[in-house]
């Protein structure tokens, strides 16, 4: 339930409305903040990936397919 | 011409490597050996071949050329939105599907339904669907890679022969090494476009000065300073694009794809680095197709940005063929190649030709796919297992793969529209709206084969209703849109230059949902046609 909530919350957060429309600030001065923001959140998105298969991996598919 | 010439000699690289794939397989190779290598792919092939059947042209040249023309918003249209939705369809669905496959011997998506919901021509309707939207997809690699030959070669190799060229090669590779050849030359593929990735940006921002004085004087100029922003595009359409990454795991060959590794161990890393490989491929992409704009060095991208400029300014007073002309000379599906050329010296130039080959290539997986499915899901189902010998069915999916390779290079010769249109409104569309397909028959006791074919049926009907309206309905200029359905004085249907609206959302989201709606009702509707027992055993 909690990965479930996680996953959800990772996707309302895809909507970012506060940098909607701004470039300010530029991070490393070249950056617009939306498009930083977006790269974080793609990082963000692997360490649930992680959490995800560490904590739910579905091991029982393994002995299911008949190995 | 040596950029021509380099990308000349990785097209023979990526041959070579189809015939040592063949060289690997069984002597005689019977149909799983073929289609799915034998389902020995271990971690490393399998995440990297997975990554790549589902980088396309539209990844790379769609990128970057939507990214010229919209700004930092592709990347968070299309990037961080797959990068969250797919590796979470591979984790909860294409686990279960390679465990199926292993178990019970499916091939493809289609013999997985039709055990499902215990039905046989229902699953011929989904096979029709799904092969019907996969041809966009390989077209648009011809048309990638018909455009990327003309850019390296200056345009020595023309777009006929560009896409012929890379239609043979991708047809030779698939027909020798099957399922062990697309993966490999995928594998080799991903690596490739990884590496030069951080090299393009280096490099072209050493030829442009770096990007901190571009960056500010697109800021300071009122045509260029919204495309670092998102205030062009509606919440809604920026929302609609999180349905998109959907279709991923429903395309055919992703889903074949997963029946590939040798272990369920193997979903462990790709499901981890998928959004790592997301964002070392993307970021590049997208920041080098905005930055484009500032690249007044370069004169084939000024032709682009003064079409554009044209457009917006003169569209409304302009004809509808004007239009057009004036779409084609701004379409930035090369602008990533002329920034490169621009900028690089020429030694790069020719490595880059060749990565970006390497993306525009990702058809094999495709072609492939839709030669087991025909092989698989008609030819062998309709023929019986009697008859139906491996040896024949790999004869008869090599003769289809140099089949649909021709047809598709055909299409790709009379179809004008770019890479970025064809892919969204009609194929990942579609695909996206098969997904609650995949969800139903893997985790809801439920559902039935008549659910399954409405969904099926509602798919190519909206897809079919989608390009009639866009045929018929001219694109207006940017900025403009054209109602084309008012219920009480609102607009339920526009059609706007970017495509069709439905309440503001793209057409996948009504698609998607009504979709999951009709699978629901329909199902419950037909509680008769549940499958018996001891076939939802093998399932929950």
């Amino acid at each position: 339930m909690a990965a479930a909530l996680m996953a959800a919350a990772l996707y309302a957060l895809h909507q970012d409305f506060w940098f909607w429309r701004e470039a300010r600030p530029l991070v490393f001065g070249f950056m617009p903040i939306g498009l930083f923001y977006h790269a974080a959140y793609t990082l963000a998105v692997s360490a649930l990936m992680g959490m995800l298969v560490r904590r739910h991996w579905p091991a029982h598919l393994e002995s299911a397919s008949g190995e | 011409m040596i950029p021509a010439a380099v990308v000349f000699l990785y097209l023979a690289a990526v041959l070579a490597i189809g015939l040592a794939a063949r060289r690997a397989a069984a002597r005689r190779p019977d149909a799983e050996d073929f289609f799915l290598a034998g389902r020995s792919l271990g971690p490393a092939v399998f995440l990297l071949s997975l990554f790549g059947a589902n980088m396309t042209a539209f990844s790379i040249l769609g990128a970057s050329g939507h990214a010229f023309a919209n700004g930092i918003v592709t990347y968070g249209l299309m990037a961080s939105s797959s990068a969250l939705v797919i590796p979470l369809t591979l984790f909860v669905i294409g686990t279960r599907l390679w465990a199926l496959g292993k178990r019970h011997g499916f091939m493809t998506p289609v013999q997985m339904f039709r055990d499902r919901w215990e039905c046989g021509h229902i699953g011929t309707a989904i096979f029709a669907v799904q092969a019907v939207l996969l041809v966009p997809y390989i077209v648009i690699a011809v048309i990638g890679g018909g455009t990327t030959l003309r850019a390296v070669s200056g345009g020595l190799v023309p777009f006929w022969l560009g896409g012929a060229v890379v239609s043979a090669v991708v047809m030779g590779y698939v027909l020798f090494g099957g399922m062990r050849g697309t993966a490999w030359v995928n594998a080799f593929q991903t690596v490739l476009f990884l590496s030069f990735g951080a090299t393009a940006v280096a490099v072209i921002a050493a030829g442009m000065g770096g990007f901190r004085q571009a960056i500010e004087s697109m800021l300071a100029s009122p045509a260029t300073a919204p495309l670092l922003t998102r205030e062009r595009v509606s919440p809604l359409y920026f929302f609609s694009y999180t349905f998109i990454p959907l279709s991923s795991i429903a395309f055919p060959h992703i889903g074949i794809f997963c029946l590939t590794a040798r272990r369920l161990e193997h979903f462990r890393r790709t499901v981890v680095l998928y959004p790592i490989c997301m964002i070392a491929i993307w970021l590049p992409s997208v920041f080098l197709g905005v930055i484009a704009n500032r690249a007044q060095e370069v004169p084939a991208i000024q032709a682009k940005v003064e079409a554009r400029a044209t457009l917006a300014t003169q569209g409304a007073s302009l004809t509808p063929e004007r239009r057009d002309v004036l779409r084609t000379a701004a379409a930035g599906d090369d602008v990533i190649l002329a920034l490169v050329q621009g900028y690089a010296p020429l030694w790069l130039t020719a490595l880059l030709g060749a990565a970006v080959m390497a993306a525009v290539m990702a058809s094999d997986s495709q072609i492939l796919a839709l030669s087991t499915m025909f092989t698989e899901d008609v030819v062998a189902f309709y023929l019986g297992a009697a008859r139906a010998r491996d040896a024949l069915l790999v004869q008869i999916g090599r003769l289809f793969v140099a089949g649909v390779t021709a047809v598709a290079y055909a299409i790709a010769l009379v179809v004008p529209q770019s890479i970025f249109d064809i892919a969204t409104q009609y194929a990942f569309a579609g695909y996206s709206a098969l997904a609650p397909l995949l969800v139903a028959a893997l985790f809801w006791k439920g559902s039935t084969r008549w659910g399954a074919l409405a969904a099926t049926v509602w798919t190519a009907a909206a897809v079919m209703a989608i390009a009639v309206l866009q045929s018929v309905v001219p694109a207006p200029p940017p900025g403009a849109a054209v109602s084309v359905l008012q219920i009480g004085g609102v607009d339920v249907v526009t059609r706007a230059a970017a495509g069709t609206l439905v309440l503001g959302f793209l057409p996948v989201v009504p698609m998607t949902i009504g979709s999951a709606l009709l699978m629901v009702i329909v199902s419950r509707s037909t509680p008769g046609a549940r499958p018996g027992a001891a076939t939802l055993a093998r399932y929950f």
